[in-house]
C-alpha cells in the first residue's frame, strides 16, 4: 500500500518537474521575441531621440538633415492607411461572413478557401506589380494615394478574411440555432449576433493587417511613391462650392517607410539619426493601432453576455 | 453627447478652410521628376531651394533608379528624369516611339572612390589593371589573396565589397575597370546600401570596396581612399574636385545627368526650374557631396537648352572618361 502511494507521488513529482521545465522553456521563447523588440526599440530611441521634437513632425524633407521632417510622410501614411482600411475591412469581413455563413460546401468554395489562405503568403512585391498594371495603368488612377491604398488593401485582404472566419467559427452554433428558432432570417442572425460577437477577433485581424501594411515599402515603391514631396494633398474640405473635394485621392505622396529607407541610404550620419527618429514614430504608430484594437476588443467582450 | 461631434465637425471644417487658404498654389502644375537615387540628393536640394526661393510650382522627386526612371520618362509620365548614366539605345527607341524628345544636361560629377580600411598600411596605390585583376569575372574564386594582385603585397585574404547589380554605379565601375558593363566577379559582398559597404570595409584590414565620393567624405575617419594609376598618369591620383575637373582622376569619374522632356519646357514653371537647376545646381551639388562641373559647362548646358539642342551626345553607348565640355559640344541624337 505505502509503496503504491510512494510510486504515485514520484509520478506526480516527475510530472510537476516537467511542468516547470516547460514553463521555463515557454518563457524563454517569449523573451526572444519581447527582448529583441525591446532592444530594437531602445536602440532606435537612443539614436533618434535627438530629432524627436515638434519641428520633425511639421517639416518637409530637406537636404539638410537638421531641417528635414516627416510631415509629408506621416500625412501620406495616414491617408493611405485610411483608404486601405475603408476598402479592406468591409470587403474582407463580407467575404469572411459569406464563406462561413452563406457559401455551400462544394469544390468551388474549397478552391476559394485554399486560394485565400495562399494569398496571405504571397510576397508583397507581387501585389505591387499587379497594382502597377491594374490600378496605375488599366484603371488610370496614376501614382496616387488611391492606388497605394487599394494596393495595400489587396495585400491585407486575405489576413482579414482568415481572421473573420476564425472569429465566426468560435461562435457556438447554439447561438445561430437560437436565433433561427425565434424566426430571425439569416441576415438578421448575421447582423445581430454573428458580427457583434466576432468583432473582437475581426479587429485583431484588421490590426495585424494594417500594422503590416503601414510598414510595407516594396509594393509602394513599385507603384511609384515619391521620396521628395514638399506639399500636402488638397484638403478634403474647401471654402468654395461644393465644399468637399476628393482631389487628395489623386495626389502624389510618400509614406514613412520610404522616407526612412531614403535617409538610411544617405552618407551623412545626421540622416541616420533622422531615420531612427522616423523609425520610432513608425513603431509608435503601430503600437497605438494595436492599443486601440485591444481597447476595442475589451469593450466588445464586456458587452457580450451569453 | 452630441455637442462634441458638432464641435469636432466645426474644427474639421475650420482646419479644411485654413488649409485651403494656406495652399493657394494648388492650381499650378506639378513638376514630376523620377530616376536615379545617385542624382536624387542633388535634385532634392535644387527642388527644395527652388520651392523656398521661387515658390509657385510644386516639385516631386522619386527614386525608381536610372532604368526605371527612363521607362516612366519614355512613357511620358515624368517631366524630368534623373540619370547616373547616359540614355541607352533601347531607351532611345522607346522614347522615339512615344514621340518624346529631350535635352541631355550634365549636372555634376560623381567620382567612384576605391576605399580600404584605415588599418590597411600596404596599399599605396592601385593601377586600373590591378583593379581589373581583382574584379573581373575570371577572378571569381581564384583571386583570394592580396599577394595575387601584386607580389609586394602580403598574403592576406582579399575581401571585396561593392554595389549590387541594379546600381548605375556598378554599371559604370565594371565598364571603366573591366571593360564590359555589368561584367564583375560574383563572390563579393554586394549591397544596395553604401553604408553597409562602409561598415564592411572599415572592419577588415584586407577589405576593399568602391562607391561614390560623398560616402568617402563622410567616413574619412574610418576609411582611406586609394590613389589610382591609369594609362594617362604614372603617379597615383586621389579623387577630389580638382582632379575630377582637370580629368586626371581617370577613368573612375563620371558625369551624371538630368533629361528634360522638350514638351514640358513649354510650361513656364518647368523652364524656370531647369534654368534654376543649371544656375544653382553646381553649388548645391557640392553641398550634398558631389563634384560640381566647371562654371563654363553649366553655361554651355544652359545655352544648349536655350538654343534648342535636343538629344544625347552619346548616341546610346556609354563612354568612359569623357569630358563634359566635349560632350556638350557634340551633335545630339534622339
Amino acid at each position: 500500500m505505502t509503496t503504491e502511494t510512494a510510486r504515485i507521488r514520484r509520478l506526480v513529482a516527475r510530472g510537476k518537474r516537467f511542468d516547470k521545465v516547460f514553463v521555463i522553456l515557454g518563457l524563454m521563447s517569449l523573451m526572444v521575441g519581447v527582448l529583441t523588440l525591446a532592444v530594437l526599440l531602445a536602440g532606435l530611441v537612443h539614436d533618434g531621440a535627438a530629432r524627436l521634437d515638434w519641428d520633425f513632425f511639421t517639416r518637409f524633407p530637406s537636404r539638410r538633415a537638421g531641417n528635414a521632417g516627416i510631415l509629408s510622410a506621416i500625412v501620406g501614411s495616414t491617408l493611405v492607411m485610411l483608404i486601405t482600411a475603408l476598402t479592406a475591412i468591409p470587403l474582407g469581413v463580407a467575404a469572411g461572413v459569406y464563406l462561413e455563413e452563406y457559401a455551400r460546401r462544394n469544390w468551388l468554395t474549397e478552391i476559394i478557401e485554399i486560394n485565400v489562405n495562399n494569398l496571405a503568403g504571397v510576397p508583397s512585391i507581387i501585389y505591387g506589380l499587379l497594382a502597377l498594371g491594374l490600378f496605375v495603368y488599366a484603371l488610370d488612377f496614376g501614382q496616387s494615394i488611391l492606388s497605394a491604398g487599394l494596393t495595400l488593401a489587396l495585400l491585407i485582404l486575405p489576413v482579414i478574411i482568415v481572421a473573420t472566419r476564425e472569429a465566426i467559427r468560435a461562435i457556438p452554433s447554439s447561438i445561430r440555432e437560437g436565433a433561427c428558432a425565434l424566426g430571425a432570417t439569416r441576415w438578421q442572425m448575421v447582423r445581430d449576433h454573428i458580427i457583434p460577437y466576432s468583432t473582437g477577433g475581426i479587429l485583431t485581424g484588421v490590426i495585424i493587417g494594417l500594422a503590416r501594411a503601414i510598414g510595407e515599402t516594396a509594393p509602394i515603391i513599385t507603384i511609384g511613391a515619391l521620396t521628395f514631396i514638399a506639399f500636402l494633398p488638397d484638403p478634403p474640405l474647401g471654402a468654395e462650392f461644393p465644399f468637399v473635394s476628393f482631389e487628395w485621392l489623386k495626389s502624389p505622396f510618400t509614406v514613412m517607410p520610404i522616407q526612412m529607407f531614403n535617409w538610411m541610404s544617405r552618407p551623412q550620419a545626421a540622416f541616420q539619426v533622422n531615420a531612427a527618429a522616423a523609425g520610432v514614430v513608425l513603431v509608435v504608430m503601430t503600437l497605438v493601432m494595436n492599443g486601440a484594437a485591444i481597447w476595442l476588443r475589451m469593450r466588445y467582450r464586456k458587452r457580450i453576455k451569453w | 453627447m452630441t455637442a462634441i461631434p458638432k464641435a469636432l465637425q466645426r474644427a474639421l471644417i475650420a482646419a479644411g478652410l485654413t488649409a485651403s487658404i494656406a495652399h493657394p498654389a494648388s492650381a499650378a502644375g506639378v513638376i514630376e521628376i523620377d530616376g536615379s537615387s545617385t542624382v536624387y540628393p542633388i535634385t532634392e536640394a535644387v527642388a527644395e531651394e527652388y520651392q523656398t526661393r521661387l515658390g509657385g510650382a510644386r516639385v516631386t522627386v522619386g527614386i525608381s533608379g536610372t532604368g526605371g526612371g527612363f521607362k516612366r520618362f519614355c512613357r511620358g509620365e515624368t517631366d524630368i528624369s534623373d540619370a547616373s548614366r547616359p540614355i541607352l539605345k533601347e531607351e532611345m527607341v522607346l522614347c522615339a516611339q512615344a514621340g518624346i524628345r529631350y535635352y541631355e544636361l550634365p549636372v555634376a560629377y560623381d567620382a567612384l572612390t576605391i576605399v580600404v580600411s584605415k588599418d590597411n598600411d600596404f596599399v599605396d596605390h592601385l593601377t586600373v589593371a590591378e583593379l581589373k585583376k581583382m574584379w573581373e569575372p575570371a577572378a571569381s574564386g581564384k583571386i583570394t589573396s592580396w599577394r595575387q594582385v601584386r607580389d609586394s603585397f602580403p598574403d592576406m585574404p582579399l575581401k571585396l565589397a561593392g554595389p549590387g547589380a541594379d546600381s548605375g554605379t556598378f554599371d559604370y565601375f565594371t565598364e571603366a575597370v573591366v571593360g564590359t558593363s555589368k561584367a564583375s566577379r560574383g563572390d563579393y559582398q554586394a549591397s544596395e546600401d553604401d553604408n553597409v559597404i562602409v561598415q564592411f570595409v572599415s572592419r577588415d584590414k584586407g577589405a576593399l570596396g568602391y562607391f561614390g565620393l560623398a560616402y568617402y567624405e563622410e567616413n574619412r575617419d574610418k576609411l582611406r581612399a586609394v590613389p589610382i594609376v591609369s594609362s594617362g598618369n604614372s603617379a597615383g591620383v586621389l579623387p577630389s574636385i580638382a582632379t575630377v575637373n582637370d580629368g586626371t582622376y581617370n577613368p573612375l569619374s563620371r558625369p551624371i545627368f538630368i533629361y528634360v522632356k522638350d514638351r514640358s519646357l513649354k510650361r513656364p514653371e518647368v523652364r524656370q526650374f531647369v534654368e534654376f537647376y543649371l544656375q544653382e545646381g553646381g553649388a548645391l551639388a557640392r553641398e550634398v557631396g558631389y563634384v560640381d562641373l566647371p562654371a563654363a559647362a553649366y553655361e554651355q548646358a544652359l545655352s544648349n537648352l536655350r538654343g534648342g539642342k535636343l538629344g544625347t551626345g552619346f548616341g546610346g553607348t556609354p563612354e568612359v572618361g569623357l569630358k563634359v565640355e566635349e560632350l556638350l559640344a557634340r551633335e545630339g541624337k534622339l
